[in-house]
């Protein structure tokens, strides 16, 4: 058997050759840079330093770090507010009706995202949809400056990471058994009981994948903040582009995408352990 | 007791359903309803027009950015399921040492934050001094793309039967040949399903492109992008309808093909069953 299989190592070549050289090439490289010493634009001596490390714990670029987790902690405890009953209720569905609302959400997906975004602008702005309605009701006198604040760049980042909280939490919700509600109900617990102890403690790796899969890419999503946050906000994303585009100072953008690297893998690492479970649910 | 009656929705649970659903709608159909408008502010609608699907169909920039992100989304969409597809089958039939740590590897792109899988090519194609350009573009969408048709692939081979295979290597057949015979037919529709997934994600990548793409190459969400910095048309909006068009048009078609496949696959069955 040994022998046979051994005639399959062709199909695995192209993975190896191309994931060693395009992704882990890169990576290493990553690193690397980040012990190096910048040398004006663009150019790097290669004498061992831990000052990009160092520049990091800077007031200016700490705060930015503050100002990103935050932001990336706003959005994502929004996300699971408004995600979680929307894959619980998602679950309870009929067969046909989870089909359709699956489509329904991955539909969006299809549209460019910054499309999408742009669509808030014309909701959000001082003559937009959003001050007309709220105006025409009588709630507000003067328009609201929403766009290029805060609250603007919240809603882009929730908008545009709802779809995997919602896919997450569904597909652990869906696996639920709900047949122990029933039990849990016809042995006298309360409707809200019977919820806490049972389907949301069974959900949970699927929210806990959701938070992940939201939280990571919120601190990275920069032109999210650009487009929606007038460039108010500094995100630790904004902050590695401009070292590498405009500023040129490579080593110490690589040394925050380090940084951030490590943070995201402490995060998947603490998941695993918590909920034992190999692969995050919804992306696979 | 199976539980049916737990899973009854209530009227609250319909209406939260339908207002998250509008919400997420709102953005686009707002987009779609200002391609026509007269006006080329986006405040009020001043009467019906096709003046900006004219305008854009001059607007040779924004065509042949158009143009380079269909060419990368197909290109890199292809090669990328020749590499995803050969290698989840591959990994499910070795059992190296290295097996897990390379899995683990070529799914990474998926768990990295965008921006830094971004800077990290970018710093990497301009130490092996690769011009910057389609070149640079492609190997970087080909990056985040392998994952995404690996793990369609090798979560349809997990609920695979191996003798399948095995039986067709006891009958004589090569290994290419049971891959070929055997095992692509079964796994087809995760291989379409991944490269559909991986080609949504190409042409929709603004921050990898961003760091990648040099000065001369642009793509449709990079142009969209600089774009909504600096000023936008309305001409953005029918771009967004006729992308919206067209992908509704692929997705008719493809749960077309799905069916027609279903039933084509159904009538060998009962064929079979007869003999």
């Amino acid at each position: 058997m040994r022998r046979r299989r051994s005639g399959s190592v062709w199909m695995i070549l192209p993975l190896y050759i191309f994931t060693l050289i395009f992704v882990a090439g890169p990576l290493i490289y990553m690193v690397a840079l980040s012990f190096a010493t910048a040398n004006e634009v663009h150019g790097v001596d290669w004498i061992f330093t831990l000052d990009n490390y160092k520049k990091i714990l800077e007031p200016v670029y700490l705060d930015t770090f503050v100002q990103s987790f935050q932001l990336a902690l706003t959005s994502t405890a929004i996300n699971c507010l408004v995600g979680y009953p929307f894959g619980y209720f998602m679950a309870k569905m009929s067969e046909s009706g989870k089909k359709k609302a699956m489509l329904f959400l991955m539909l969006p997906f299809w549209v460019n995202s910054l499309i999408r975004l742009y669509g808030w602008i014309i909701i959000l702005q001082k003559k937009g949809l959003l001050n007309y309605l709220l105006q025409s009701l009588g709630i507000i006198d003067k328009p609201l400056s929403i766009l290029y604040s805060y609250p603007a760049i919240v809603v882009g980042m929730v908008y545009a990471l709802l779809p995997f909280m919602i896919l997450s939490v569904y597909s652990s919700a869906e696996k639920l058994d709900w047949s122990l509600i029933e039990a849990a109900r016809d042995l006298g617990a309360s409707r809200t009981k019977a919820f806490w102890t049972i389907s949301f403690r069974l959900t949970v790796p699927g929210l806990l994948s959701g938070i992940i899969l939201t939280f990571i890419p919120s601190m990275g999503l920069f032109f999210i903040a650009d487009i929606l946050g007038g460039n108010k906000i500094v995100l630790v994303g904004s902050l590695i582009q401009e070292q590498m585009t405009r500023v040129g100072n490579w080593p110490f953008a690589a040394a925050m995408a380090v940084v951030m690297m490590v943070l995201t893998t402490i995060m998947i690492a603490l998941y695993r352990k918590i909920t034992n479970v190999k692969e995050l649910e919804g992306i696979g | 007791m199976n539980g049916n009656r737990m899973k009854k929705n209530s009227k609250f649970a319909g209406f939260y359903l339908g207002l998250i659903f509008f919400l997420m709608y709102l953005p686009i159909g707002v987009v779609v309803a200002f391609s026509f408008n007269e006006s080329k502010l986006p405040v009020r609608f001043t009467g019906f027009s096709l003046q900006w699907y004219e305008k854009l169909f001059h607007n040779s920039a924004m065509l042949e950015a158009l143009g380079n992100s269909l060419i990368l989304g197909v290109l890199s969409c292809l090669i990328s399921a020749v590499i995803g597809t050969l290698g989840a089958v591959g990994l499910a039939r070795i059992h190296w040492k290295t097996k897990g740590v390379m899995e683990y590897i070529s799914i990474l792109p998926l768990m990295t934050p965008e921006i830094i899988l971004g800077m990290v090519l970018m710093a990497f194609f301009y130490m092996l001094n690769l011009p910057f350009g389609m070149l640079t573009l492609l190997i970087g969408h080909t990056v985040f793309c392998v994952p995404y048709i690996l793990m369609e692939v090798k979560a349809r081979l997990a609920g695979m039967d191996p003798a399948l295979e095995e039986a067709a290597r006891d009958l004589g057949a090569s290994p290419f040949r049971a891959f070929r015979d055997i095992t692509l037919p079964l796994i087809m529709p995760a291989v379409l399903s991944g490269s559909l997934l991986a080609f949504a994600m190409s042409m929709d990548d603004v921050v990898i492109s961003i760091f990648i793409n040099g000065p001369k190459v642009s793509t449709l969400p990079i142009k969209v992008y600089t774009q909504l910095k600096t000023g936008v048309t309305p001409e953005i909006n029918a771009l967004c309808t006729i992308m919206l068009a067209v992908t509704l048009t692929v997705l008719v078609l493809y749960s077309l093909i799905r069916r027609i496949g279903r039933i084509g696959r159904k009538r060998k069955d009962s064929a079979a069953d007869f003999q």
